[in-house]
C-alpha cells in the first residue's frame, strides 16, 4: 500500500510484517522512532505473538536478542553510533554463534566529540565482525532490505545489519509502498533454526574453542559470508517477483555503460550523487555511479566487473580510517582489475556535514580534469584546521580540540553562558 | 520541483508542518519529500524543515538551499537567523504575524518582489481561536495553499486530518481554512490596490 | 509421645544419613534417576566448591521443572571447566554467550519461550561473583527490574578465579588476591562497604532471594526447589569456596564453607517478597579466626603476629550479621 510516511515508521511496518517474536531495544537517536513504532504495535496488539522488551542498555539489547534467537525466536533490535559500540562484544558474539538476528543501524557518527548526525562510522567500525551489512539508498529500500535480511540471515544462520542513514532517511517523509502481510509471508518462511536450546534435544552452545580448531571455525564464518554473495542476487530477484520492484542486490549501477569516471558511494547520498551526475551528463561528461548495497560480504567480483571500464574512480564515503584515509576506497582499490586506475577518496558528510550538488560538481569536475587529490575532505575549512594546528604548536595548554574549532567558526555552540 | 523551507522554533510544529505538506502533495498523487534540519529535541531553539514536491521521484538529499517558498512560523527569527538565504527571485514568503512586511523591517528587502507572493497571516491567533493552543503550523499551511496555489486546500485539510486525532484535527482544519480565506482575502486586497 | 527430631552426627560433620530417609525426603543427588546435568569428566580443580554447588543446584532445578529447563552461563570457571572443546559435560540445553550478559541472555530465552507458549520450560542463569556483581551487574539489575522469569544463581568464590585470582567486588575485606596483594601497611583487600548482592536483589523487590552454601547442600536443594515455585525474577547466592584461590586443602571445601556460616561471615537465609522467611541458625558459634586461619589468602593477618585490629574488624562484621539475621540458636532454658 502506497503511503507518505517517515522512514522509521516504514521500517517498523516492514519489521512488523516479518513476524518478529522478540524485539528488544534501547533508545538512541536517531533510531528511536523505529522502536517506538514497534513497541506501540506490540502493546496495542496490532503486532501479535511478539515480546517487546525494554532493556537497560544496548549491550543488554543484543544479549537479549542472542538468548531469544538461540531459543528459536525471530529476534530484532536497532541501534546507532555509541550504542553499536556499547554492544560490540555482543555483536561479535552473535556472529560467532551464528544467530540470525536482524538489526537496524541508523547510521550516526561516533564521538568524541559527541555528534548525533549521520555518517557511516558506526557501521564501518563493525565491518569485520562477521555480520552481513546492507546499505539502503532510500526509505523504500530500507524497508525492503529488512524483509530480505530475515530471509538471508536465517538461511545462512548469520546476523544481518541493515544500515540506513540516521535522520536523512529515518526522519524523512517519503512515498513508500508498504507490503501486504501475504506478500511478506510468501517471501519469508517461518524461522527454522539450525541450532536451538530445546529440553527435548539438549545442546551446549558457546563452548570455548582452542588453537587446534579456531582457524577452522573462523574460516567457516568467512565461507558462510561468502555464500551470501551467491544468495543476495537471487533473493533480490525473488523479491522483485513477489513485490514488483528492484530492491537490494549487491550493487546499484547507474549510467555506468560508457562511464569513464565512476563515483562509488553507499546509502542516501547516492540520490544527490545521481542528480549531480545527471547534470554533468547533460553537459557531456561520461560519468556514472556505482552504489554499493551489500558492503559485507564485499562483492569483490561484482565490483571488479563493474569498474572494468573506468578510467578513474571517485569513492565518496561518509567514513574515515583515521591514520589511513578511506575505508570504502581501500575495499574498492582491492577489487580493481587494473590497480593503476586512479582512485580518488573523497571523505564527505562526516558528522552530518551537508553534501551539496554544488560541492560534488566541483569534486567530480576536478577528478575529471586530473586535479583531485588522492585523498580529500569535501568542504573542509582548511583555514580553521590550520589555525588549530598552529595554536597547538605554539601553546601547550591549547584546550579541547572541538571547542577550539567551534570557537574559530564562531558557532553559537561555542559560547558558554 | 517546488521547494519549501519552513522556519520556526522547537515546539511550534515546524517539522509536522513539512510532513503534512508532503502528505498533502502525496494525496494529489505527486511525489514529496519532507525532512527537518535535525537536532536534539529542544523547545524554543530555531528549527528548519524542508519540503520538496515534484512529479517524479525525488532523489536529492541536500537541504533546501534555494527555496521557492518560505514559511516563517516565528517572526522573532527574522533578525536572528538568515531565513531568506537562497530564496529564489520572486519566491513566496508567508509570515506568521499580524504586522506588515514593512512593520517587520522587511520593506526594503522585499522591494522588487511580486507583491502577490508576499503574505502575512496571524496564524497564532487563528490557532488560539480554533484549536485553543498557539501552534500555528496547520493554519500556515492553509495560508500557504492560498498564497502559492501550489497545493489544494482540500489536500492540506486531508493531511491535517490524517495527522491529528479527530477533535484536535477539527480545530486545526478550521484554523487552516480561516488562514486560507484570510490570505486569499489579503491577496485580493492587494490586487485591487494595484489595479487602482 | 511427643515427636522428637532425631539428629545424627558423624564426627566432625553434621551429616544426616540419607539412607534412613524415605524416598520423598531424599536429596535429588541421592536419586538414581537424577539428571546428572553437570556430568563427570569436567575439568574442575580438585575440591571445587562451584562444581559441587552447580551440580546440586542444576539437578534440583531440572527435577523441579520436570526436566524442562534451559541454562545460560557466564564466562568463568564453571563455563570453562564444563565445556573444554570439543567436549561438554552439560546434559541440558545450555548457552554461554559473554561475561557480563548472562542475565540478559536469560531474559531473551525466557521471552522466546513465552512467545512460543512454552511456559512449562524454565530458565536458569548462572555465573560467578565477577560475572554477577561486577561486569554483569547492569544486566542483572535490568532483569530484576523487569521481573523477568529467570532464576539467577551466583556461585560466589569471592574473586575472579579463572583468570588467576583477581579481586572482585565480592572479595572480602583483607583477603589477598593477585590485585590486592598482601604487601604494604594495609595488606590484602580494602575494608570497603562491600557489595551485598542479596541485599541489592531484595531491594529490587523481586519475589525470591536466598543465600545458600555448599556446607548445607540439602538446604541448597530446598531453596532451588522453592525458587522454582515462583514466577518472576529470583536470585540465589551460594557460598562456594575455591581451594586454589582461598588457599586451603581441597578436601576442606565443605568445612571452610561451614566455618563461613558458623562464624556469621556468610549468613544463610531466605527472603520472599522482601520478608525473611527462614534463617539457618548457627549451631556452634565460632570466632572468625578459626575460619580465616586455614586460608592462605588471609595468612598475612597472622604473620608475624595476629593483626588484632584487623581481626577485630572482621569479627565486628560477622557479629553484625549475627545480630541482623538473628543467627544464634535460641538457647534451651
Amino acid at each position: 500500500m502506497l503511503t507518505q510516511t517517515e522512514g522509521s515508521h516504514a521500517v517498523a511496518e516492514a519489521v512488523a510484517r516479518c513476524r518478529p517474536e522478540v524485539i528488544c531495544a534501547y533508545p538512541i537517536s536517531p533510531q528511536t522512532h523505529i522502536v517506538e513504532g514497534l513497541g506501540s504495535m506490540v502493546k496495542s496488539g496490532a503486532l501479535a505473538n511478539c515480546e517487546f522488551i525494554n532493556v537497560e542498555s544496548e549491550f543488554a539489547a543484543m544479549s537479549v536478542a542472542i538468548g531469544a534467537s538461540a531459543a528459536g525466536a525471530r529476534a530484532y533490535t536497532a541501534t546507532a553510533s555509541q550504542g553499536l559500540l556499547f554492544m560490540a562484544e555482543a555483536v561479535f558474539n552473535a556472529a560467532g554463534l551464528g544467530l540470525p538476528i536482524v538489526m537496524t543501524v541508523a547510521n550516526r557518527a561516533i564521538g568524541a566529540p559527541i555528534n548525533i548526525w549521520n555518517d557511516h562510522t558506526d557501521a564501518m567500525s563493525q565491518r569485520d565482525c562477521g555480520w552481513i551489512q546492507l546499505f539502503a539508498e532510500d526509505n523504500q529500500e530500507a524497508l525492503d532490505l529488512h524483509i530480505q535480511a530475515f530471509r538471508l540471515g536465517e538461511e545462512l544462520s548469520l546476523p544481518v545489519m541493515v544500515c540506513m542513514d540516521g535522520f536523512i532517511l529515518t526522519h524523512a517523509y517519503e512515498r513508500v509502498d508498504i507490503p501486504e502481510q501475504a506478500q511478506v509471508d510468501a517471501y519469508l518462511p517461518r524461522y527454522e533454526p539450525r541450532q536451538v536450546l530445546d529440553p527435548a534435544e539438549p545442546v551446549s552452545i558457546g563452548a570455548m574453542v582452542g588453537p587446534e580448531a579456531f582457524m577452522e571455525v573462523r574460516y567457516l564464518a568467512h565461507a558462510k559470508q561468502m555464500q551470501a554473495l551467491e544468495l543476495i542476487p537471487g533473493y533480490a530477484e525473488e523479491f522483485r517477483a513477489v513485490f514488483g520492484r528492484n530492491s537490494g542486490g549487491l550493487l546499484h549501477p547507474y549510467r555506468m555503460e560508457d562511464a569513464d569516471t565512476v563515483v562509488v558511494a553507499l546509502g542516501s547520498v547516492l540520490g544527490t550523487v545521481k542528480d549531480t551526475v545527471d547534470e554533468m551528463r547533460d553537459k557531456g561528461a561520461r560519468i556514472g555511479v556505482l552504489g554499493i548495497t551489500c558492503f559485507r560480504p564485499w562483492p569483490h567480483a561484482a565490483v571488479r566487473a563493474a569498474l572494468a571500464g573506468a578510467k578513474r574512480v571517485v569513492v565518496l564515503e561518509k567514513s574515515l580510517a583515521v591514520g589511513l584515509g578511506g575505508i570504502v576506497s581501500s575495499n574498492v582499490h582491492n577489487s580493481l582489475a587494473a590497480p593503476e586506475t586512479p582512485v580518488h577518496t573523497v571523505i564527505a558528510g562526516l558528522g552530518g556535514r551537508t553534501i551539496t550538488r554544488a560541492s560534488l560538481h566541483k569534486a567530480f569536475g576536478r577528478a575529471i580534469s586530473g586535479k583531485l587529490e588522492a585523498l580529500s575532505f569535501l568542504d573542509l575549512d582548511r583555514a580553521a584546521v590550520d589555525r588549530v594546528l598552529v595554536r597547538e604548536r605554539e601553546v601547550r595548554r591549547s584546550g579541547p580540540i572541538a571547542e577550539a574549532v567551534l570557537r574559530d567558526m564562531g558557532a553559537p555552540g561555542a559560547r558558554i553562558g | 520541483m517546488f521547494q519549501i523551507r519552513i522556519h520556526g522554533r522547537g515546539g511550534q510544529g515546524v517539522v509536522t508542518a513539512a510532513e503534512m505538506l508532503s502528505v498533502a502533495a502525496f494525496r494529489e498523487s505527486r511525489f514529496a519529500q519532507a525532512f527537518p534540519s535535525f537536532g536534539s529535541e529542544r523547545t524554543g531553539a530555531p528549527v528548519v524543515a524542508f519540503c520538496r514536491i515534484d512529479d517524479w521521484a525525488i532523489r536529492l538529499r541536500e537541504p533546501v538551499l534555494h527555496p521557492d517558498a518560505l514559511i516563517i512560523q516565528d517572526p522573532t527569527l527574522l533578525h536572528q537567523v538568515d531565513v531568506f538565504s537562497g530564496l529564489v527571485r520572486d519566491g513566496y514568503i508567508l509570515i506568521n504575524t499580524s504586522r506588515s512586511f514593512s512593520e517587520l523591517g522587511l520593506g526594503e528587502f522585499v522591494r522588487g518582489f511580486h507583491v502577490q507572493h508576499l503574505c502575512t497571516v496571524p496564524a497564532t491567533e487563528l490557532a488560539l481561536k480554533h484549536v485553543g493552543r498557539p501552534v500555528p503550523n496547520a493554519a500556515l499551511l492553509g495560508g500557504f495553499a492560498a498564497v502559492s496555489g501550489r497545493i489544494g486546500i482540500e489536500s492540506v485539510l486531508t493531511a491535517i486530518r490524517e495527522k491529528f486525532p479527530a477533535k484536535i484535527a477539527d480545530g486545526n482544519v478550521a484554523a487552516a481554512r480561516a488562514a486560507y480565506d484570510y490570505v486569499l482575502g489579503e491577496m485580493q486586497e492587494v490586487s485591487r490596490a494595484h489595479a487602482n | 509421645m511427643a515427636f522428637q527430631p532425631v539428629k545424627f552426627y558423624q564426627t566432625g560433620t553434621f551429616t544426616v544419613g540419607n539412607r534412613l530417609l524415605p524416598d520423598a525426603e531424599r536429596s535429588v543427588q541421592a536419586n538414581m534417576r537424577r539428571t546428572n546435568s553437570l556430568n563427570s569428566g569436567h575439568r574442575a580443580c580438585q575440591g571445587c566448591g562451584e562444581a559441587l554447588g552447580a551440580r546440586y543446584a542444576i539437578d534440583t532445578a531440572m527435577h523441579a521443572t520436570n526436566n524442562q529447563m534451559v541454562a545460560a552461563n557466564a564466562t568463568g570457571c564453571l563455563e570453562v571447566f564444563s565445556t573444554p572443546y570439543p567436549e561438554t559435560s552439560w546434559q541440558i540445553p545450555w548457552i554461554h554467550s559473554l561475561f557480563g550478559n548472562t542475565a540478559a541472555v536469560a531474559t531473551g530465552i525466557a521471552a522466546a519461550l513465552r512467545v512460543k507458549g512454552r511456559t512449562d520450560v524454565r530458565v536458569v542463569a548462572q555465573g560467578g561473583d565477577g560475572g554477577t556483581t561486577d561486569i554483569g551487574f547492569g544486566c542483572l539489575s535490568g532483569m530484576f527490574e523487569r521481573n523477568d522469569d529467570v532464576l539467577y544463581i551466583c556461585y560466589d568464590n569471592e574473586a575472579y578465579m579463572n583468570t588467576g585470582v583477581q579481586r572482585s567486588s565480592a572479595t572480602p575485606a583483607a583477603a589477598r588476591t593477585a590485585t590486592t596483594p598482601a604487601v604494604g601497611p594495609e595488606p590484602g583487600n580494602t575494608f570497603g562497604q562491600g557489595k551485598n548482592l542479596p541485599a541489592i536483589a531484595i531491594a529490587h523487590g523481586i519475589p525470591y532471594v536466598a543465600t545458600a552454601s555448599v556446607a548445607e547442600l540439602r538446604d541448597l536443594e530446598a531453596k532451588v526447589r522453592r525458587a522454582m515455585e515462583f514466577r518472576g525474577a529470583r536470585y540465589i547466592h551460594i557460598c562456594v569456596p575455591c581451594p586454589l584461590g582461598w588457599g586451603h586443602a581441597p578436601h576442606d571445601t565443605i568445612r571452610i564453607a561451614r566455618l563461613a556460616k558458623e562464624t556469621g561471615i556468610f549468613p544463610v537465609y531466605e527472603v520472599e517478597y522482601g520478608e525473611v522467611v527462614s534463617v539457618s541458625k548457627i549451631r556452634h558459634p565460632v570466632p572468625v579466626e578459626e575460619y580465616l586461619r586455614p586460608q592462605k589468602r588471609f595468612a598475612h593477618l597472622f604473620s608475624p603476629e595476629p593483626h588484632k585490629a584487623v581481626l577485630a574488624q572482621v569479627q565486628a562484621m560477622a557479629d553484625h550479621n549475627i545480630r541482623k539475621f538473628n543467627l544464634l540458636e535460641e538457647r534451651a532454658r
